[in-house]
């Protein structure tokens, strides 16, 4: 079984866990109805109907919108595909009535979310759903709801869609979390950069630096979601940064004479940076405490030694570096120590990031003039390539480990960069944002 | 192809060669400063001392043409004592961003490093890595490359 394959018949088996829940509440046939069913390698995705959520016609807008970006966020995942619901029989009218099955079976629906929306204070909105295996006609586990502000209806559809996903995938939620990246504009030889944050979908993007700001790079998200530390060319030389994301206040984090830094991450307690100092002619990897700016150096390589990231209990930390001729990846103590090397493929290996789950590490590899985006076990093994372009690169996990997102640059002198995201299986692969850069990707945001 | 034709062929060869070693010789003699000039002509630094030098993919090692440049570079310095500058290092595309960031610093301290170690004082010079970010040609092909792979003493002024 190649590594691609290893990591799709994994996923396979928690679609399998998910409808293991069905049966102990219908009956067995349901079992079949649930699973994702897979033809000459391809995921066909689950029929699933998503009416306007039920209101009593003041929220009528709002409504329609909800279910719509709940419907969005299923069909991007490529596991689910929204049933049109333009021929509809009748719209449900009473969130608590009994479900007529029979018209959602008609239209081939396998899956049905049934919600609703209500005023409950001033400017607060209260959501409620529920699920239904349409084929076996029983809820998929109870009803929920959501309340929060108007404004934040967004946030709302998309804690919908993630407990719906996690309910029948088995996997963790990851579409209430949002990506912050760097947008471009100009000409290649000058382009302009400005840092962004959107929700992970793309929208409600909010400009973090000004137009024709200094040179910003690599952002990336402290584990809480509110402050983002990145790389700038205010001072002159390139420099980090801890960005506070709510008030905009801006802190330089290493100003030494003579130095540069670049490549900052937070530790996952959100303490410290592991970042990369170039001193005495040579870049090396350093750890910083933010509150007592405490410094300490773990690498002292002759060669570069570049783009850190923490494993998730923070114990170890991932980088690379050309001191076996080229770029390499290896493991250090996140205290210091012997580097050891983990990447032995053909080709270079560069950037790469600890998954949130810990067992996988997302990397760029170039190989015969391709650049890739790919995935391995934390110790090299079972590498597996999800991408292939002129020039793919900073990969950045999804809240619950399932997706990447990266940039990939077309070439030439009119070449811009995009956001891509992809599975973990390689399936999936679609633009996220043009002319964009470096995305970094949050938790779960609480 | 006749014999004629052959014969024309290789003297057109043999003609556009000692062309350019003309060319070659002529600019090797240019670089090397003989008056006082300068400072008046903002151009004379970059157009005929020479302000960048190039290197070899991932490599920081100085050819022998980046040493020549760097030595006329270096006497230039010499005699326009007041002069600082700032030494910004370069990489191609084809990288990744953390690891040009840290190739462009390194070809930015070698040519530093040669600067001084031939004379011109440390607290003259500031480096800069600006890594993929400011390419000076935009092609996606070696052609480009080249030339963006380098290394460019900026003069303050």
């Amino acid at each position: 079984m190649n590594n691609t394959n290893f990591y799709f018949f994994k996923f396979l088996f928690s679609i399998y866990l998910g409808s293991l829940l069905i049966i102990i509440s219908g009956d067995e046939v349901a079992s079949k109805t649930l699973k994702i069913e897979v033809a000459n390698g391809v995921i066909e995705p689950l029929p699933i109907a998503i009416p306007k959520f039920i209101n009593s016609g003041n929220l009528n807008e709002l409504a329609k919108n909800i279910a719509a970006v709940v419907a969005d966020d299923l069909e991007g995942t490529g596991l689910f595909r929204s049933i049109s619901l333009e021929t509809k029989i009748s719209e449900p009218i009473n969130f608590d009535s009994p479900v007529q099955f029979s018209d959602w079976k008609s239209m081939n629906a396998k899956v049905l979310i049934l919600g609703s929306v209500e005023v409950s204070g001033a400017n607060q909105i209260s959501v409620k759903f529920r699920l239904f295996d349409v084929f076996s006609q029983v809820p998929i586990q109870g009803g929920l709801k959501f309340s929060g502000p108007e404004k934040g209806w967004r946030r709302i559809a998309h804690k919908v869609a993630d407990e719906v996903y996690s309910r029948i995938t088995n996997e963790r939620k990851y579409f209430d979390s949002r990506v912050a990246f760097v947008a471009e504009e100009g000409p290649k030889n000058n382009r302009q950069k400005r840092l962004v944050v959107m929700d992970y979908d793309g929208a409600d993007q909010t400009f973090l630096t000004k137009k024709g700001g200094a040179l910003v790079l690599a952002p990336s998200f402290s584990p809480d979601g509110t402050k983002l530390l990145f790389t700038s060319y205010e001072s002159g030389l390139p420099r980090i940064y801890l960005l506070d994301i709510g008030s905009r206040k801006t802190v330089l984090l290493h100003e030494e004479l003579g130095t540069m830094s670049f490549s900052p991450r937070f530790s996952p307690d959100g303490r410290d940076v592991v970042y990369s100092l170039f001193k005495d002619s040579n870049t090396d990897i350093y750890r910083l405490n933010i509150a007592s700016n405490y410094t300490s150096r773990l690498t002292s390589s002759m060669a570069i030694d570049t783009a850190p990231s923490f494993s998730p209990d923070g114990k170890m930390v991932v980088f690379e570096s050309d001191r076996s001729g080229s770029q390499q990846l290896y493991l250090i103590a996140s205290s210091g120590g012997d580097a050891k090397r983990i990447s032995f493929g053909k080709g270079r290996y560069g950037s790469p990031v600890w998954s949130p789950s810990g067992d996988l590490i997302a990397f760029t590899k170039q190989n015969n003039g391709r650049f890739h985006i790919g995935i391995m076990r934390a110790d090299g093994s079972q590498e597996s390539l999800l991408t292939a372009s002129f020039l793919d690169d900073g990969a950045t996990w999804a809240p619950n480990g399932r997706v990447v997102m990266f940039t990939r640059t077309t070439p030439g002198s009119g070449g811009s960069s995009t956001l891509y995201s992809v599975d973990i299986t390689g399936r999936n692969l679609k633009p996220v944002r043009a002319n964009s850069s470096d995305p970094t990707w949050s938790n779960l945001l609480n | 192809m006749s014999i004629f034709s052959k014969m024309l062929l290789i003297s057109l060869m043999f003609s556009i060669t000692s062309c350019t070693e003309n060319v070659l010789s002529g600019s090797e003699f240019n670089r090397v400063p003989t008056e006082v000039n300068n400072l008046d002509n903002p151009n004379y630094f970059i157009e005929v001392v020479g302000s960048s030098v190039f290197f070899r993919t991932d490599g920081s090692i100085l050819s022998k043409e980046a040493k020549d440049t760097l030595m006329a570079q270096v006497n230039w310095l010499l005699i326009n004592k007041k002069t600082t500058a700032i030494i910004e290092g370069h990489s191609d595309e084809l990288g990744t961003r953390e690891y040009n960031l840290a190739l462009g610093a390194r070809r930015a301290a070698a040519s530093r490093d040669f600067l001084v170690a031939n004379g011109v004082e440390v607290s003259r010079l500031r480096i800069l890595t600006f890594g993929k970010e400011r390419p000076a040609e935009i092609c996606s092909a070696e052609l480009c490359y080249s030339k963006n792979r380098r290394s460019s003493t900026i003069l303050d002024r």
